[in-house]
């Protein structure tokens, strides 16, 4: 399978010696919908930013697709759509206008510009908004145009920076719906987020980087069997007074109508819901307390941040 | 990116640039022509009447060419300049700068904007000119190719200033402490043949000086300087200017980290 993206030994030194990549090395396969997941300021906006030629690198390199960047930058441009995480276009221009100066910066033609404008703003539900002033939308409505524009040119990689920031449940499924759906025609999407249900949902292999380097890059589904304890919350019928007493398990109470408990990996949730029936407590609902890529990602983090207090300075 | 796709973007830029200062034409084109019409006002029928002939030409003959060039250099700098810095400011230079046009088309795109709104203000204030003078014409080539490369030259000197301005007050610095005095003091009121020698070898270092008036030659026939002179050293400054300007462009840390 060809690499949509390969990125080796990528180091990024600022001027000040802020050192922001420190040697990253990251493959992801043409067709991949990848998660580039990390905290702010681990990196991955300045590895976006070589990518598309906003930060200059310091060494290593980086191909798009058959464009070493070093060697054909404007070919490897042409492969990549970047939805940057701030608005960065002209609030003064039209909606329309926008995608179609866009396409001809990338050398379409006016005709061809404008057909492309008008199949994304229609597929990103801004049609009818194309003769409006760009600054007069939502902010969801924002974030869609700088989609549509990223895909004018119909790249074959497309990198997401946050795509769903601010924008409200509805919508962000909406824009999920829509990345599916261009990523099962072949385009290969990069994505970074801050909401790791977003990552859980669309991605199949995921990379986290931390402190300018890529701590993990694995398969989506291999990351989460790594989990090794999970903690639900159960909302049961009867009114609590404590949280209810199961063999195995630690419970803490939430409130007077739910508690919690954690569940190792081996542990079955059979063995609690018998437990609590033998207690006549009646589930009415049960949810993960937080998002399990989220509960793996913190851990990491965490142990990131362990590790460099560790370090001998 | 093939030529053709070059020749699509170069259009694209210029459109879009057109469209930025025809949209607030009242910000754009209409002031400079107000402007123009005080100074003929004032220097054609006021104080003009009482200065008498310059050259052996009525005061308001000789000044027309130089303010016609006055504003066709002023709006050609300031086109770009707050063209680019406004794309920068706002962010939405990043979107030229992640395609895969090269920048010697972003240049010269932003600058044929630049000559787009320099002639078009320049036309309007010639036949603003018409209502208070009778131009004539010596020599067409010599203005149109006197006007066009001091345009040129005024628009990547814009470009240059919209790169390094980090804030709204760098935009003004030039046109109001260089642009200005140099333009004042560039003949468009007065002969350099007028000023004690050791005056008019100072002027001889001011480049406005020899852009209007060759340009002042292409109209009425007269000049301080050689014209032929005049227009190597436009020239050369178009290289000068260009060559900074894709330097800045490539390099230049207000664009690229």
């Amino acid at each position: 399978m060809t690499a949509a993206l390969s990125i080796q030994g990528l180091v990024k030194t600022y001027d000040n010696g802020f050192e922001a990549l420190k040697g990253i090395n990251l493959n992801v396969q043409e067709g991949d919908f990848f998660a580039l997941l990390g905290p702010n300021g681990a990196g991955k906006s300045t590895t976006i930013g070589v990518l598309c030629s906003l930060v200059r690198k310091s060494s290593g390199t980086v191909r798009i697709f058959d464009a070493d960047i070093d060697a054909d930058f404007p070919k490897a441009k042409q492969y990549l759509g970047i939805v940057p995480q701030e608005f960065n276009f002209n609030q003064w221009e039209k909606v329309a206008d926008i995608c179609v100066t866009q396409g001809g910066y990338y050398g379409l033609p006016l005709a061809l510009a404008k057909e492309r404008a008008e199949k994304y703003l229609r597929l990103l539900g801004l049609w009818e908004k194309r003769d409006g002033r760009a600054r007069a939308l939502s902010g969801g409505m924002k974030r869609r145009l700088m989609i549509a524009r990223a895909l004018v040119h119909n790249p074959k990689l497309l990198i997401l920076d946050e795509p769903t920031a601010g924008v409200d449940i509805e919508l962000r499924r909406s824009m999920w719906e829509f990345l599916r759906k261009i990523n099962a025609e072949g385009t290969t999407i990069i994505l970074t987020t801050h909401y790791l249900e977003e990552a859980e949902s669309l991605c199949r292999n995921i990379a986290i980087i931390d402190h300018g380097r890529i701590v993990r890059n694995t398969n989506m589904k291999e990351l989460l069997r790594e989990l090794d304890r999970e903690t639900f919350i159960f909302d049961v019928q009867e009114k609590l007074d404590s949280a209810p007493k199961l063999d195995g398990y630690e419970t803490t109470l939430v409130d007077e109508h739910s508690f919690q408990t954690e569940v190792k990996k081996g542990q079955a949730l059979n063995q609690i819901f018998t437990m609590l029936d033998n207690q006549s407590i009646h589930i009415q609902s049960m949810r993960n307390k937080a998002n399990r890529l989220e509960e793996l990602f913190v851990g990491m983090v965490e142990a990131g941040k362990h590790d460099d207090q560790e370090k001998p300075e | 990116m093939s030529p053709n796709d070059q020749w699509v973007a170069f259009q694209t830029i210029v459109v879009k640039e057109i469209r930025r200062f025809t949209r607030i034409w009242t910000q754009t084109l209409l002031p400079p022509v107000i402007t123009m019409v005080l100074y003929f006002v004032i220097f054609g029928s006021l104080i003009g009447r009482r200065i008498g002939e310059m050259e052996g030409l009525d005061y308001v003959s000789f000044v027309a060419p130089g303010l016609i060039m006055m504003s066709v250099l002023t709006n050609s700098y300031t086109n770009v300049v707050s063209s680019f810095f406004g794309s920068k400011f706002s962010r939405c230079i990043e979107e030229l700068l992640v395609s895969p046009t090269p920048n010697y088309v972003i240049l010269l795109g932003f600058v044929i904007g630049g000559v787009s709104r320099g002639l078009i203000v320049g036309v309007f204030v010639t036949l603003t000119s018409l209502f208070f003078t009778d131009m004539q014409i010596h020599n067409l080539p010599i203005v149109i190719v006197t006007v066009f490369l001091t345009s040129v030259l005024f628009a990547v000197a814009g470009l240059v200033n919209g790169v390094f301005a980090r804030n709204f007050d760098d935009v003004n610095i030039v046109p109001t402490f260089v642009l200005t005095p140099l333009t004042y003091l560039g003949g468009i009121f007065y002969s350099i043949n007028m000023l004690p020698d050791f005056w008019q070898g100072v002027s001889k270092f001011n480049p406005i000086l020899y852009m209007v008036n060759a340009f002042r030659y292409g109209f009425l026939g007269i000049s301080d300087v050689n014209v032929v002179l005049a227009l190597c050293m436009i020239l050369v400054l178009i290289a000068v200017f260009t060559v900074f300007a894709l330097y800045l462009l490539k390099n230049a840390k207000g664009l690229r980290a």
